[in-house]
């Protein structure tokens, strides 16, 4: 089935859902709100036509100056017909929450605790919602916009007085 | 007193033990917490991160030309194919066409880079579960490999070969012919590293039936490359998508049946083959032609004309400081099939010389997450070599 066939079919099942749906280079991205993404997914996964057996990848995108701040995208695939779709459910900044989808895609775990991890979105009923890539006690979430490249520490190098602060108390490497 | 009565009254605890995060069979930094009760593994749970670098934040404040050399440190032992990956994403971003020479080179460095990644991972995974012969083979083929990498561009292992819209330099008559001469041998060489295991009573007692996992669960959790193929479905990129000059050679997808260590194993091993004959009939074929598709918003000019003309000179240095300022907005994903599975690169481009966004699914990454799966109830040996069977590199599981 063409992407945009299935863009179709999905605006005929979850009308009120869909909040725009775009083509670039051949790929079909939809938009929908983030309230019923479970149904839609389960719907994409079980429809004998669509059949989206593969969550290919899952990530966040974060859009500080949009009213829903985040987006996290969805690449479904079909082993069965070859074609691909992406979703894209839009959370607002006051409640950053979405169902998870690993009762539909048990490979959705791990991507959507990185999601948790880089951008503070909550994975409702996710089994083990934790830090994956950044240390458990980190604060703050590094792929925001507003998180700074190069971290939140400040940290100058004074050299050679540096060194002699590091030591002062340490008698045994007599540097004065 | 009879052994059962013994057995009963002996109190037995469950063990917690920290494999990892520095271990040579863990491939990397990758840290298990495994439960035991007695050998068997209960429970397994990974802990990655160890090498998060923040590529992806990185990328977000850089160029595209400038984020190249980041994606060799991905997968840093087929580095080539993550260049590749990266650079057709963008390519397909721009709506760039490639010369036909570029998509003919392009095959071949991949598929060279496939070959070394897959020896290498034969001689880590024969090494971890008792067979270290064949890793002193396999990194002969490797070192040809590698240097004809080094011919071709100077670097070993972080090629950073391939440029947006072409290549860095073209390939001479010489390294081709060096090129084929490998082919020639290679084939037998396969076979002598599987006269070394294949009817090994301890390597197949240590791989049939081990790591079992069944298609329907493979493509539930994600995995991809081997890894997914071992258990018999054909997913492979390469077929599935266009890209490189895959459609003009004949070549075949090998699949396994079990799902077990061992046909992962000889998927892996067939596609070394494969991948010698894509070669071979690459270099076979291969057309003259630029190794720069013509299209100067977004590609380098020539050094040449750099240095002799006002007008490309101004063109280098806004593409080098700022990147290509008519980058289009719009966002995509492109996947490529590189040793490890699909490498897929995601962007969101808000018209500026840098992407607003750029996601990078590792295929390592998912891999690590399906090592529960595949080990719990195992015994803990079994452990190492499904670690070996899904093949990861830590750095690009972590980023």
């Amino acid at each position: 089935m063409e992407p945009l066939e299935i863009a179709g079919r999905l605006k005929e099942k979850f009308l009120s859902e869909i909040l725009d749906v775009r083509e670039f280079r051949d790929q079909v991205f939809v938009s929908v709100r983030q309230e019923r993404i479970l149904d839609i997914c389960r719907h994409l996964r079980e429809d004998p036509d669509i059949s989206m057996d593969y969550l290919a990848d899952l990530c966040g995108v974060d859009y500080p100056e949009r009213d829903l701040r985040f987006e996290v995208v969805y690449v479904l695939y079909s082993m069965k017909f070859r074609h691909r779709i992406i979703i894209k459910a839009r959370i607002p900044e006051s409640s950053p929450g979405i169902d998870s989808v690993v009762p539909v895609w048990q490979g959705a775990n791990w991507h959507e605790r990185e999601v948790c991890d880089m951008y503070g979105i909550v994975f409702n009923g996710h089994p083990d919602l934790r830090r994956i890539l950044m240390p458990e006690d980190w604060e703050g979430h590094p792929l925001r916009k507003d998180y700074p490249l190069k971290g939140r520490e400040s940290w100058e190098y004074k050299g050679y007085e540096e060194l002699k602060d590091l030591h002062s108390h340490d008698n045994e490497w007599n540097i004065t | 007193m009879n052994t059962t009565d013994v057995n009963s009254r002996i109190a037995t605890k469950e063990l917690t033990l920290s494999m990892g995060p520095q271990h040579p069979a863990t491939h990397g930094v990758l840290r298990l917490v495994l439960d035991l009760e007695g050998e068997t593994v209960v429970k397994c749970t990974p802990y990655v991160g160890y090498l998060h670098r923040g590529v992806e934040k990185l990328a977000e404040n850089r160029n595209y030309m400038q984020i190249l050399p980041l994606t060799d440190r991905l997968d840093y032992i087929s580095a080539m194919s993550n260049n590749l990956g990266y650079c057709i994403a963008v390519e397909k971003l721009f709506g760039i066409e490639l010369p036909e020479r570029v998509e003919y080179i392009r095959t071949i460095v991949a598929e060279m880079s496939r070959i070394s990644n897959h020896l290498l991972w034969l001689a880590t995974h024969a090494l971890d579960i008792g067979a270290m012969t064949v890793f002193l083979y396999c990194f002969r083929e490797r070192e040809t490999i590698i240097d004809l990498f080094e011919h071709l561009c100077g670097a070993r292992l972080t090629v950073s070969y391939p440029r947006i819209g072409g290549l860095k330099n073209d390939v001479d008559a010489k390294w081709l012919a060096d090129l084929y001469k490998f082919t020639e041998d290679f084939p037998a060489r396969v076979e002598q590293y599987e006269t070394l295991i294949n009817k090994n009573r301890i390597w197949l007692r240590r791989t049939i039936g081990i790591g079992v996992i069944s298609a329907e669960e493979a493509i539930n959790l994600g995995l991809s490359g081997p890894t997914l193929r071992g258990s018999g479905v054909p997913y492979d990129l390469r077929k599935v998508t266009s890209y490189g000059v895959y459609d003009k050679v004949k070549w075949d997808v090998p699949v396994g049946k079990n799902g077990d260590v061992y046909d992962r194993y000889r998927v892996r091993m067939d596609e070394l083959r494969q991948s010698n004959s894509i070669i071979r009939q690459c270099v076979e074929q291969i057309p003259n032609g630029p190794v720069m598709a013509d299209s100067p918003k977004f590609t380098l000019p020539p050094k040449d004309k750099v240095l002799s003309d006002m007008e490309n000179l101004i063109h280098h240095f806004v593409l080098i400081t700022k990147g290509p300022q008519t980058a289009p907005e719009g966002e995509l994903y492109v996947p490529t099939e590189v040793p490890k599975g699909e490498m897929g690169f995601y962007f969101v481009s808000d018209g500026t010389g840098r992407p607003y966004r750029m996601r990078i699914r590792a295929p390592s990454f998912v891999h690590v997450a399906a090592l529960p799966k595949l080990s719990e109830g195992s015994l803990v040996a079994d452990v190492i070599a499904n670690i070996g069977s899904i093949d990861i590199v830590l750095g690009e599981c972590d980023r």
